[in-house]
């Protein structure tokens, strides 16, 4: 199993508030990889690092064997990174398919002069998008919806919505932020059961979440931040057991 | 009300469209005034300009409010070659790629700018663009304007008179529509409209935000070029005056009337504006009062234009179309096995 997508030593200052310090982190191929961590721990800022939505202080991103720190958000997406936002970034006023058209945007060789008078490659990147598209919502369960403004979904929806559109990137790995934020024990259980699904078809995901029974359950490894300070990493059982993963969510435990 | 007509618009489009097409080309036998005829001509012109505008700040969320500084680089740039003898037929296209080029000059310092930078940026250009017109006496006449613009040929006739112009702006008119829809059906226009929507998302769908907010600067512009030239021998005469932050606002205004982010908005726009300005003509200057109340009114009772619906009705249209057609093939492969 190799080394997917690796962050070496990454710092993320907001003016005096070290939101990141000295990260480490290692994600291997096929693995669902969680962040968890009290509010404000850093988790939403280094997630943004590592797809160049913000620029790191200090540190490296390396994916691939590549180092990919200084790239801009758009290249980044293009080797292989998909995201989905903590608030929900969709389309609002396009259809639930054009949001996962434009997913298809890095797949799609059409130019302008294309478009002007249709040739063969447009007419295929038009048939491409347009089947995958709906097959892709076929296997979210959002093909009633085809056709929805994405604004107008229920919440739970807007973010299979964005992890559709995501996958249409075709992503080596995906970065969920917070995707069972506003779902109901029934979604999350099926959003869960999709991820693993995901993750047997060959794709790498980190989760940052906050449902724990959620967390514990789906990720192979976690990797724990409080004050943008990495305070423990390893499989499920080790966070449970960890006393400084306790204390950070429970408080320190007094003996009278 | 406006909805209904949009779906029985919808419902029936293309009886709709050649119906439509078949009256604008008899419509110059039906009208003997040449001065109503050349007021439809002038319909028609906006129609090409706000069309152009409405794909920059309609269809990529930029905001464009100096769109006569392009105008009138198509119009300069036809009247000036057109002296050098150039070929009028040729020259429309030219005007456009000329405006096209300094439109991508104006895109290049402003991609990171948005909303009222961008306009700040635009209206400066603008009127930059007026004032060298008006000052660099050698190039574009300065304040005499240039004068005794040729028209071009056509079916063997200096088409002068309104009635034959009118065809050439419509064929313009045409192909402005028809590019501007085939594009904004395409990967292209997805693009734009996901730079409107949330640019943060759109980079992170990989989409060259760059890239494709120059590419949407280049083609609003050829357009708004092309709508200068065809305007320069129309009149015969032009002068930096035509093209005022006056005439920009005037061109945003049609967009916004009509509903930006369509393809018939900018048409409506142009109709609704221009007949107001032509019925009120006798009151002067107050008829611009009524243009007040115009768009007061439109931003309280409709804001998103007399033909938008708040969101991209085209793509959704076709998606329905072809949803269905797909369905039913899905449906018949599962048939079959």
């Amino acid at each position: 199993m190799g080394v997917l997508l690796e962050s070496k030593n990454i710092s993320k200052y907001y003016g005096g508030i070290k939101a990141v310090q000295n990260v480490d982190m290692t994600v291997g191929e096929g693995e669902i990889f969680g962040i968890i961590g009290p509010n404000g721990a850093g988790k939403t800022s280094f997630f943004n690092v590592c797809t160049g939505n913000l620029q790191p202080n200090g540190g490296e991103i390396w994916f691939d064997g590549q180092k990919i720190t200084g790239l801009q958000p758009a290249q980044i997406a293009r080797r292989g990174i998909a995201r989905t936002f903590q608030n929900i970034q969709l389309f609002n006023f396009m259809t639930v398919l054009e949001n996962v058209k434009i997913g298809f945007h890095i797949h799609e060789k059409t130019n302008i002069f294309d478009a002007l008078i249709h040739t063969k490659r447009y007419r295929e990147d038009e048939r491409m998008t347009q089947e995958r598209g709906l097959k892709l919502l076929e296997n979210l369960g959002l093909s009633e919806n085809a056709d929805t403004l994405a604004g107008n979904l229920a919440y739970g929806m807007q973010r299979r919505v964005e992890i559709a559109r995501a996958l249409a990137l075709e992503p080596k790995i995906l970065l969920l932020d917070e995707p069972a934020a506003g779902m109901n024990p029934i979604e999350t259980r099926n959003l869960s059961d999709f991820i693993k699904t995901l993750r047997d078809k060959g794709h790498t995901i980190i989760v940052i979440e906050h449902d724990m029974k959620f967390v514990m359950n789906l990720c192979d490894r976690i990797m724990v931040l409080n004050f943008g300070r990495k305070i423990c990493e390893g499989v499920p059982e080790v966070i449970k057991s960890d006393k400084e993963v306790n204390e950070a969510y429970f408080g320190k435990s007094t003996t009278f | 009300m406006i909805d209904r007509i949009k779906k029985l618009y919808t419902d029936n489009k293309t009886i709709f469209l050649i119906a439509g097409l078949a009256a604008m080309i008899a419509l110059p036998f039906l009208i003997v005034k040449g001065s109503v005829m050349s007021i439809i001509v002038k319909i028609l012109f906006y129609v090409i300009l706000a069309s152009s505008l409405n794909i920059i700040n309609g269809y990529s969320g930029q905001f464009n409010i100096g769109h006569a500084g392009f105008v009138l680089i198509g119009a300069y740039t036809l009247a000036i070659l057109a002296n050098f003898g150039w070929p009028i037929w040729v020259l429309y296209i030219v005007a456009g790629i000329v405006t096209a080029i300094i439109g991508f000059l104006v895109a290049l310092p402003t991609l990171r700018l948005r909303g009222i930078y961008l306009a700040l940026v635009t209206l400066g250009f603008s009127e930059i663009m007026r004032l060298v017109a008006l000052n660099w006496t050698a190039l574009t006449g300065g304040p005499m304007g240039i004068k005794g613009i040729p028209s071009p040929w056509f079916f063997g006739l200096r088409s002068t008179a309104p009635h034959n112009y009118y065809y050439i702006v419509l064929f313009f008119v045409v192909i402005c529509l028809f590019t501007s829809y085939r594009v904004i059906n395409s990967k292209v226009g997805r693009a734009w409209m996901s730079i409107r929507e949330d640019d943060h998302a759109a980079m992170s769908l990989g989409v060259d935000i760059r890239k494709y907010k120059s590419i949407n600067f280049m083609f609003g512009a050829f357009w708004a070029g092309v709508g200068g030239a065809l305007m320069a021998p129309f009149y015969k005469f032009i002068d930096s005056s035509m093209f005022t932050l006056d005439e920009g606002f005037n061109i945003l205004s049609m967009v916004i009337i009509g509903g930006q982010g369509t393809l018939v908005g900018p048409v409506v726009g142009s109709v609704v504006v221009n007949l107001t300005t032509e019925i009120f003509r006798f009151a002067d200057e107050a008829r611009l009062l009524v243009y007040a109340v115009l768009i007061i009114s439109m931003m309280w009772l409709r804001p998103q234009g007399l033909a938008g619906t708040s969101k991209s009705v085209i793509a959704n249209r076709s998606i329905r179309k072809s949803k269905q057609v797909l369905l039913s093939k899905l449906s018949g492969k599962k048939e079959v096995k």
